[in-house]
């Protein structure tokens, strides 16, 4: 076991880890900072498979940002103490991890049909030649620009919304 | 660590699903949204090692809308909450027979 | 109606400047005659439901339409007789529809055929209007009235001078419109709106006639013009062809249903209920003759097919006789007269369909007139019995006030209608001098001449009989007993002078119109074939086909000797039968209506019209009904109300109600549902792969 996969084993139980404590915890705050781990676990891994550019975005947009936006409005709605008992009983326990579980089933069958790709340094290459970003950003801005632009209002578009649904009526 | 890759994906997937069924607060069944879009992007990020960098671009626009979807979702809870004093879904229960 | 009165007056004057040295025929407004009547309708529709009670502008504005309609008809007779041989003039305003080939316009047709009619037409509605001022004097709807009647007249003249089939049959849906209407007038008794109905419903399957015979046309020839169809016919049709025979009978079959013909006539007796002027003017003078108008108006058509002519000619004489027979023994006083039209009218089918276009119209227009006279004589009738009973406060309702064997030596009390009612019922005897004997003689000649023996019978007996059942009415009316009773007898009087007015006009109307057609074999009259003469361009090409391909009419009739002489014979049977009726029922004592009894034996079942309304009652109205039952309960209520609509309401329902049980409103619900959903496919995709 070389120490990549000790790396990439680690932030895996991490991830994990992080995650289910993430959603048995019922403080909300709580909540908010397992996921900020499990993010920062998944962005090592991200490293790990040679995304180093979106591990650097994972970090700022979803870590840096998203979340901070949630901690906001978690924080704006009081929602940090004298929260309610949200998580519901056992039954839904039993629903909630049974369904989980079978899902996860199901998914490992499928992952594992997958064939066994052949060891490839395609993006290893590509990150010699290009750089970490100019091998995300060289076909995004050339392929798929008409793309990146629609993105662009998409995002545009999002943020009026939210200004005039947050907003107090006029 | 391709394989193990999807199977880490796959257990985040499956506790986000498993979060969403359990929480009865709004924006913790949003987080557990996140938490899947993320297991996909791991997915795409594992795929894109042997199919190309196609799966890296997809991961980015995945999370282009889910930063506007965390946006405008949001803005409904605090919408939402201005209305009931709560986030609590139960109480959102106009829309039924 | 600007545009209109502009084509007219300017487009003579272009057509003038093109060919000045050929002075043609020029018709003068023509467009007028129609809009005038129309723009009375208008007026009095307005009338009718703005202020029903401006009774005196309505008068003016009612017949006043007419009587300027009438004098530009006149006009354009003048234009068009002076020129010999006048070719028809076709007036186009706009273009109705234009469907691929088809293409028809609003366009009038002015020639010797349509302007005569358009001058009966006129003529004799005016009089009427005039009549009816007084006659409807009192009646509540007196401005919604004249608005039908004057719709009436639009329409008749629509489908008298339109240039096609189409909008001949604008006219013809139009008239019988306005009939229903008109029968219907007083439409708050049930037994009047349902002799409206009887009349529309009938008169819709001779629509259908009509309607395919024009698809036909259209299909054979491509166009829907009369000139278009009559120039194409003879080249496109062969002589006696099925096409051509097909087309004709099925325009006939809108014959027998606008012009009460054998099968189609049974509405028309239920028709007198409207008001008496109504049964004059549509139910006797001119919509029910549109049918003679349209056998003449195609008469290319029908010389083209012998086997139509011949159907017409035997259903014509038929008719002539079977209604002839119930009129015999009918106690209505309207209602005698009514079946006498039936009679008539089978005379013009008699005439139309050996050929005689000639005689036919001409009957047409004498009989227009002195059908009008007795109509409006019983009508005075009526009004009087009416008004008398109600004044000594008895029952005044139809049943009693027209009823014969309730009148009786009116002549006393009513001296002017009975001298009008007697020159009107001579005419139609055909008495010389009167109209009738000369348009009638030529009928009857027409048909012997053309070597049709039983028809030419037929024709001789009915003749007889029209003298018998008139001089029976005549005599139950104003000769004999008065049986109206003590008190009403008091009351009676004679019509309002404008109605007086009024059939004085048309009985001297009766008395001058046959002198505009003498025979030359008349012995002692000057040979004076104006009419002959006159239509002669109309029916050219027709009369040609027929003499092509039947030969010349002969000279005598078929036992010998020439017209003169059997006009002496028939006129001299007429004043016999008159006679001797007038002799054998003028001592009979007719009991009052609540005291008699049922004719029996022959005289019952004419009495009873031959039970034709029973037969037809029970051959297709019940049957009929029964069929409509069936559909109505257990098809349409049961089948496609109960199993198709509501059922697939109800199974829409509940499924709906099923599953609206999911819709809790809790997203855990449907949360638990997706997931659920994308575990099954996965499976699914899981299990294939």
């Amino acid at each position: 076991m070389d120490i990549s996969q000790l790396v990439f084993y680690t932030f895996a139980g991490l991830a994990v880890a992080s995650s289910v404590l993430m959603i048995t915890r019922r403080n909300p705050v709580y909540s908010v900072m397992y996921l900020v781990l499990t993010l920062f676990s998944v962005a090592a891994i991200f490293v790990l498979l040679e995304a180093h550019f979106l591990a650097a975005l994972q970090v700022v947009v979803y870590a840096g940002a998203i979340l901070v936006l949630f901690l906001f409005v978690i924080m704006l709605l009081n929602l940090g103490h004298e929260f309610d008992p949200d998580i519901r009983g056992k039954f839904w326990w039993v629903v909630g991890f049974g369904l989980g579980l079978v899902l996860f089933a199901e998914l490992f069958v499928l992952a594992r049909s997958v064939p066994e790709a052949p060891e490839s340094d395609l993006l290893a290459r590509l990150l010699a030649d290009q750089g970490a970003v100019g091998m995300v950003a060289e076909p995004l801005f050339e392929n798929y620009v008409i793309a990146v632009e629609v993105t662009g209002v998409l995002l545009l578009v999002a943020m009026v919304g939210s200004v005039v649904i947050a907003k107090r009526k006029v | 660590m391709f394989f193990e890759s999807l199977v880490v994906s796959a257990v985040l997937f499956a506790v986000g699903v498993a979060g969403v069924l359990l929480r009865r607060n709004a924006i913790v069944m949003f987080m557990c949204i996140e938490l899947m879009l993320n297991a996909v992007n791991l997915s795409f990020v594992a795929i894109s090692r042997y199919v190309g960098i196609e799966g890296q671009l997809f991961v980015i626009f995945v999370m282009t809308v889910a930063a506007a979807e965390a946006a405008v979702g949001l803005a409904i809870i605090i919408s939402i909450f201005r209305h009931y004093e709560s986030v609590d879904v139960r109480n959102f229960r106009l829309l039924r027979w | 109606m600007v545009g209109a009165t502009l084509i007219d007056l300017v487009l003579p004057l272009a057509q003038e400047a093109a060919e000045a040295h050929e002075p043609g025929f020029v018709p003068f407004l023509p467009s007028w005659i129609v809009l005038l009547p129309f723009l009375g309708f208008v007026m009095n529709g307005a009338v009718a439901y703005l202020a029903p009670e401006r009774r005196r502008l309505v008068s003016v504005v009612g017949p006043g339409v007419l009587g300027l309609a009438f004098v530009i008809a006149a006009v354009n007779l003048v234009l068009i007789a002076r020129v010999h041989d006048a070719e028809p003039v076709i007036r186009s305003y706009w273009t109705w529809i234009e469907v691929g080939h088809l293409r028809i316009d609003a366009a009038l047709q002015l020639d010797q055929l349509s302007i005569i009619m358009a001058l009966v037409v006129t003529c004799v509605s005016f009089i009427i209007h005039v009549y009816s001022v007084g006659y409807m004097g009192e009646d509540p709807g007196y401005a919604r009235y004249f608005a039908y009647l004057n719709l009436f007249v639009f329409f008749m003249l629509v489908l008298v001078l339109g240039a096609s089939f189409p909008l001949m049959f604008i006219g013809w849906e139009g008239v019988g419109l306005c009939s229903y209407l008109l029968i219907g007038f007083w439409f708050r008794e049930s037994a009047k709106a349902d002799a409206g109905q009887k009349a529309f419903i009938v008169n819709r399957i001779g629509d259908f006639g009509f309607l395919m015979a024009m698809f036909a046309t259209f299909a054979y020839l491509g166009t829907l013009d009369f000139q278009g169809v009559f120039e194409a016919a003879p080249r496109a049709f062969e002589y006696g062809g099925a096409a051509v025979t097909l087309i004709t009978l099925f325009l006939f079959l809108g014959c027998t249903g606008k012009s009460a013909q054998i099968p189609l006539y049974v509405w028309l007796p239920d028709a007198m209920h409207g008001p008496t002027p109504v049964s004059a003017l549509i139910h006797a003078a001119t919509m029910v003759t549109a049918g003679v108008y349209l056998v003449a108006r195609a008469g290319v058509l029908f010389a083209l097919a012998p086997l139509s002519m011949n159907v017409v000619a035997v259903i014509g004489g038929a008719t002539a006789l079977f209604a002839g027979t119930i009129a015999v023994q009918q106690f209505d006083i309207k209602r005698v007269v009514a079946y006498s039209t039936i009679s008539q009218l089978g005379y013009m089918f008699l005439a139309v369909g050996v050929g005689a276009y000639t005689a036919g119209i001409f009957h047409l227009g004498t009989h227009a007139f002195f059908k009008a006279l007795l109509f409006m004589a019983s009508g005075a009738v009526i009004h009087a019995m009416h008004h008398s009973l109600e004044h000594a406060g008895e029952p005044a309702g139809e049943d009693v006030t027209q009823d014969m064997r309730n009148m009786g030596a009116l002549k006393r009390y009513m001296p002017t209608t009975f001298k009008t009612a007697w020159i009107g019922a001579l005419a139609l005897a055909g008495v010389f001098p009167l109209a009738g004997f000369f348009s009638k003689d030529e009928i009857i000649w027409s048909v012997g001449a053309r070597g049709q023996t039983v028809l030419w019978v037929v024709a001789i007996i009915t003749a007889m009989l029209t003298a018998g059942y008139i001089t029976r009415w005549l005599v139950m009316t104003f000769h004999g007993e008065n049986r109206t009773g003590e008190q009403a007898r008091k009351h009676l009087h004679e019509a309002a002078p404008i109605m007086v007015g009024a059939l004085v006009v048309l009985a001297i109307g009766s008395v001058v119109t046959g002198w505009v057609n003498v025979p030359e074999a008349l012995p002692l009259l000057p040979e004076f074939t104006w009419l002959h003469h006159f239509l002669h361009p109309s029916f050219a090409q027709a009369e040609h086909i027929i003499v092509e391909h039947l030969g010349e009419a002969a000279h005598a009739s078929p036992i010998g000797g020439g017209e003169g002489m059997w006009a002496l014979i028939s006129t001299a049977a007429a004043i016999v039968v008159i006679l001797l009726v007038f002799n054998a029922l003028s001592g009979k004592k007719y009991l009052p209506v609540r005291e008699a009894k049922e004719p029996t034996g022959i005289w019952g079942l004419l009495y009873h019209k031959y039970y034709v309304d029973e037969l037809y009652d029970l051959a297709i109205v019940r049957p009929f009904k029964w069929i409509c039952t069936f559909s109505w309960r257990v098809i349409d209520q049961g089948l496609i109300d109960g199993v198709m609509v509501n059922g697939v309401g109800y199974t829409t329902r509940f499924g709906g109600w099923v599953i609206s049980r999911f819709q809790t409103g809790y997203l855990g619900t449907y949360v638990l549902i997706i997931v659920l959903g994308v575990l099954i496919m996965l499976g699914a995709v899981m299990l294939q792969g």
